[in-house]
């Protein structure tokens, strides 16, 4: 299923993120999976997840830009074939 | 970002290891004859318990995801369970690699009731009389009856570890099916002529026809294959490989040994190569981030004679560790280059050139040596 504005997300609770320079590293404990969060607003957009019903509202609350939503949208939808994120 | 720029992020460092290698004690049941780390006697100054939890709150601090904990044989060590317990109760998940001998009934049942544990099997051979040529008689049956036990434990997907020399190559398909069969994972790596391995190197790695075999099966395989940082020089074959494609050494990648001196890599156990110790003021952190070994391996690096190559984007130059300790200069070709540009300089080495190549530093070998049959012709 092909995640849209409109899905709700969040992060996995089995994820960890640290902090790097670039943006973050995320782990997944169980699938042990390492993934890049390659900049820091990208961050902010998955930590914020599921303060938000929708991935729109969470994208007009972390102040991404119109412009820059399709490649976001695409890294989420990347984000939960690592199951990093889950939809709903 | 664009993958070129992460590259180049992660040459400039992490604020943590990604790949932590932590060699618990250079004590062995084996003495295999191209072991990265000399092992096989304790050291006495090997970390206390206290120290051991020490070093593994503070890996927690830096948010350290996993740990591959290593050796020697690292359930000889008495607190082995504790390690491997409070690591993974501060969040810290644990690979170790073992050669089996410490895997009866019981600590098979121990080790599947944990969460966040891998376990990989060291065999260098799918039948005895391969495997035991280079890890020592009666090592292949003790590998085996570990993965059986751990099988009857129900622990799960277990990886089995080869490191690929010249006489098992032909036994890739095999080993595959072996894990297969075990429903365990594979894992190939590179020989590297560290500890000693400096010494069998040059008759055991692979041929560089073997390594085009090599770089074949991978490319139909390396998908359900780990591999880690092994194979990236032979990308410059064509198409490149699944895996890390860089020397991550004090970049992504560092070992503490048993004493808690932190090496580069885990293949450079080597003075020119310690950036320092976790017993330091500032430990362990401070020796990632600030030391000067560890700084200047994050500048960028000179091709040196590779600069000429067409390939060195894909390949690298190769691996830090093996031009090491064949005394080939850091900065140009692999001595397994794909080109044959190692094998000239190789070559062309005069007998005082390779007397005088680097020799790994610490030797924990019994002084006893067995005596091998030699592998098949
Ligand atoms: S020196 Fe070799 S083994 Fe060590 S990190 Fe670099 S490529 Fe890997
Ligand atoms: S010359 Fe250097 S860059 Fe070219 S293939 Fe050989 S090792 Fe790789």
């Amino acid at each position: 299923m092909a995640l849209t504005l409109q899905s709700a997300c969040s992060l996995s609770p089995q994820v960890a993120l640290r902090p790097e320079p670039f943006g973050a590293l995320a782990y997944h404990y169980g699938n042990r999976r390492l993934v890049f969060l390659k900049h820091p607003d990208m961050v902010t957009v998955v930590k914020s997840l599921s303060d938000h019903p929708t991935i729109a509202a969470t994208f007009d609350a972390c102040g991404i830009a119109d412009e820059r939503r399709p490649s976001f949208l695409a890294a989420l939808e990347n984000l939960t074939k690592s199951e990093i994120i889950h939809v709903g | 970002m664009s993958a070129e720029t992460l590259v180049s992020q992660l040459k400039r460092g992490l604020d943590a290891p990604i790949c932590l290698t932590w060699e618990l004690t250079y004590a062995c049941n084996l003495q295999c004859v191209h072991c990265l780390s000399s092992s096989g006697q304790r050291d006495p100054r090997e970390l206390s318990p206290a120290q051991a939890k020490a070093v593994i709150d503070e890996l927690r601090d830096l948010q350290v995801f996993y740990i591959n904990i290593g050796g020697g044989e690292p359930m000889i060590r008495r607190d082995f369970f504790d390690i491997i317990g409070h690591s993974i109760d501060n969040s810290i998940g644990v690979k170790f690699s073992t050669n089996g001998a410490y895997i009866d009934t019981d600590s098979a049942r121990r080790l599947a009731a944990m969460d966040y544990l891998d376990i990989q099997i060291s065999l260098d051979g799918t039948d005895a009389a391969t495997n035991d040529a280079v890890r020592g008689v009666g090592s292949f049956d003790t590998a085996i009856a570990a993965m059986e036990n751990l099988r009857r434990a129900n622990f799960g997907e277990f990886k089995i570890s080869v490191v690929v020399t010249r006489h098992n190559v032909d036994q890739l398909d095999d080993f595959k099916s072996l894990a297969d069969s075990y429903g365990a994972q594979l894992r190939i790596t590179r020989l590297r002529p560290a500890g000693r391995g400096a010494d069998t190197w040059h008759e055991l790695h692979p041929t560089s026809d073997q390594q085009i075999e090599i770089y074949r099966w991978l490319l139909a395989h390396g998908e359900k294959v780990l591999t880690g940082d092994s194979f990236f020089h032979l990308n410059a074959l064509g198409e490149p490989l699944p895996g890390l494609n860089l020397c991550g050494a004090g970049r992504v990648v560092c070992l503490i040994d048993p004493l808690g001196d932190v090496y580069a890599c885990p293949f450079v156990l080597h003075d020119e190569f310690r950036a320092g110790s976790v017993l330091e003021p500032g430990g362990f952190t401070k020796v990632w981030r600030e030391s000067t070994l560890f700084t200047s391996l994050r500048e960028p690096e000179s091709a040196g004679a590779c600069a000429s190559c067409g390939s060195y984007d894909a390949c690298q130059g190769g691996c830090m560790a093996a031009k090491f300790f064949t005394g080939l200069p850091l900065d140009g070709p692999d001595p397994e280059c794909v080109s044959g540009h190692g094998e000239e300089l190789l070559s062309a080495r005069t007998s005082s050139d390779v007397a005088s190549a680097p020799k790994p530093t610490s030797n924990h070998s019994r002084p006893v040596s067995l005596t091998r049959k030699p592998a098949r012709a």
